[in-house]
């Protein structure tokens, strides 16, 4: 494994000076991130909970943004994948990345779908 | 380039030998494990997100579910598992300082930072098998209807939810134990709830001041109260009393929410324990020096890539089952 570390992160705004004080610095970034996300979660402020985007509320797109924000640093800082030859970091990333997108579309309009079978429909569930 | 040239360098592409990708054999299967295991978990979550959407308005709500820490009482909704999740990375900053000082070749460092690590790891596997443990022994109690829905019950002067012994009358004297010399002494009683179902409703027509909290989410995100007529209707429905949460019953909602939370939490945390026993493993094989004299610390970094994987998994885990 090369032994040379780009430490440099926020597309080198915060630079450090070695790799083990990127490694803090990316604890407290993590730290940061999931404050905000406890803090949001107990506090549920109403300007994001009634307003939504595309079908879903506003807190939730935050959430599911910061989540993909900390995997990001998890994957590139802890698991080194900034160190990586670009064909691995894209064989990695982007296979996931398309087929979980493909799956969680399906699944999810499926459901909604559904759903709505249950909504419409003549059969009683709630007895 | 010309094809018809031929040069040293062309040959040696098909005549092997080449790192195309840069990494080891080891770490290149490490991520062949990974993003097969991250497709597994991703089929688990979106199948809960499945599930989630087909009963959007039934859904129970994890604020409500989750309101326990150890060793206090009261009602705090997510600090636990911010806890846990927190511990989680804080392991990580030490499996990936561990792995750091492995490239510098510092055998105490490493062992240390993976000590710290495998630390780490107990407290989240001991937390989850508490939060487990609480998630099974239940909260208030419930009453499940005939179609399988949950009753819970709410005080209506406060608004707060009422657990079965706050109201349930006690009925002496109904029912005989079964004991194994008595009948097939192979069967056991099974589980009885604390009242029965004519416990419950006795006590809540005696007292006035219950109500009865359904499944459905109202627009303003909270569970639905009924009036007080609504609720004695309601209540001629129940089947059975529920208390705790199992693979069958779930006393805080629908039970696929029960089921999807065992099995991806548990999912989750198998592959937690896995990773501290595999850590363990490495722990030892660095206190004995077998990478000092190997020359190099690769094995711990590629269990540091199977740590850290467990903890991007939580990451999402942690949105998708708390957060959202």
């Amino acid at each position: 494994m090369a032994h040379e570390h780009k430490l440099e992160i926020f597309r080198g705004l915060l630079k450090f000076k070695s790799n083990t004080q990127k490694i803090w610095g990316v604890l407290v970034f993590l730290t940061i991130v999931t404050g905000v996300e406890v803090f949001l979660g107990i506090t549920k402020p109403p300007l994001l909970t009634e307003n939504s985007f595309l079908g879903m509320k506003i807190l939730n797109w935050i959430f599911i943004i910061l989540t993909l924000v900390k995997a990001y640093y998890i994957a590139w800082d802890f698991m080194h994948l900034r160190d990586e030859k670009n064909s691995l970091r894209r064989a990695i990333v982007w296979t996931p990345v398309f087929l979980v997108a493909y799956l969680a579309f399906i699944l999810l309009v499926e459901g909604n779908y559904i759903y709505n079978v249950f909504k419409d429909g003549f059969v009683t569930w709630n007895f | 380039m010309d094809s018809t040239v031929t040069t040293g360098a062309e040959e040696s592409v098909w005549g092997g030998g080449n790192r195309p990708l840069g990494a080891s054999y080891g770490k290149l299967m490490m991520w062949f494990f990974l993003v097969s295991d991250a497709l597994t978990f991703s089929g688990f979550l979106a199948a809960y997100g499945f599930s989630r959407f087909k009963f959007m308005e039934t859904w129970p709500i994890a604020d409500e579910v989750f309101t326990h820490v150890p060793f206090f009482h009261g009602n705090y909704p997510m600090y636990y598992v911010a806890f846990m999740t927190f511990i989680l990375i804080m392991s990580s900053v030490t499996m990936v300082l561990a792995v750091d000082a492995g490239h510098r070749m510092k055998q105490n460092s490493v062992i240390w930072y993976l000590f710290l690590t495998i630390i780490g790891g107990a407290i989240f596997v001991g937390s989850q098998a508490w939060e487990w443990a609480t998630f099974i022994k239940g909260d208030y109690g419930a009453v499940e209807t005939k179609g399988g829905r949950i009753l819970q019950f709410v005080k209506a002067d406060s608004g707060d939810r009422a657990s079965l012994a706050d109201f349930a009358k006690t009925i002496p004297g109904e029912r005989v134990a079964h004991e194994k010399n008595n009948g097939l002494w192979f069967y056991d009683e099974g589980y009885q709830p604390s009242y029965s179902l004519n416990e419950v409703k006795a006590g809540f027509q005696a007292n006035t001041n219950i109500l009865i909290r359904t499944e459905t989410i109202n627009a303003e995100g909270e569970k639905e109260v009924l009036s007080r007529q609504e609720s004695l209707a309601k209540l001629q429905n129940a089947t059975q009393v529920v208390e705790g949460a199992n693979l069958i019953h779930n006393e805080y909602g629908s039970r696929l929410f029960a089921d999807f939370f065992f099995f991806i939490t548990g999912f989750h945390g198998f592959h937690v324990f896995s990773g501290v026993m595999i850590n363990l493993i490495i722990f030892f094989n660095v206190v004995l020096g077998t990478y000092e004299r190997r020359g190099h610390y690769e094995m711990v970094e590629k269990v540091g890539l199977y740590w850290h994987f467990v903890d991007l998994v939580w990451v999402f885990v942690f949105t998708f089952f708390y957060l959202v």
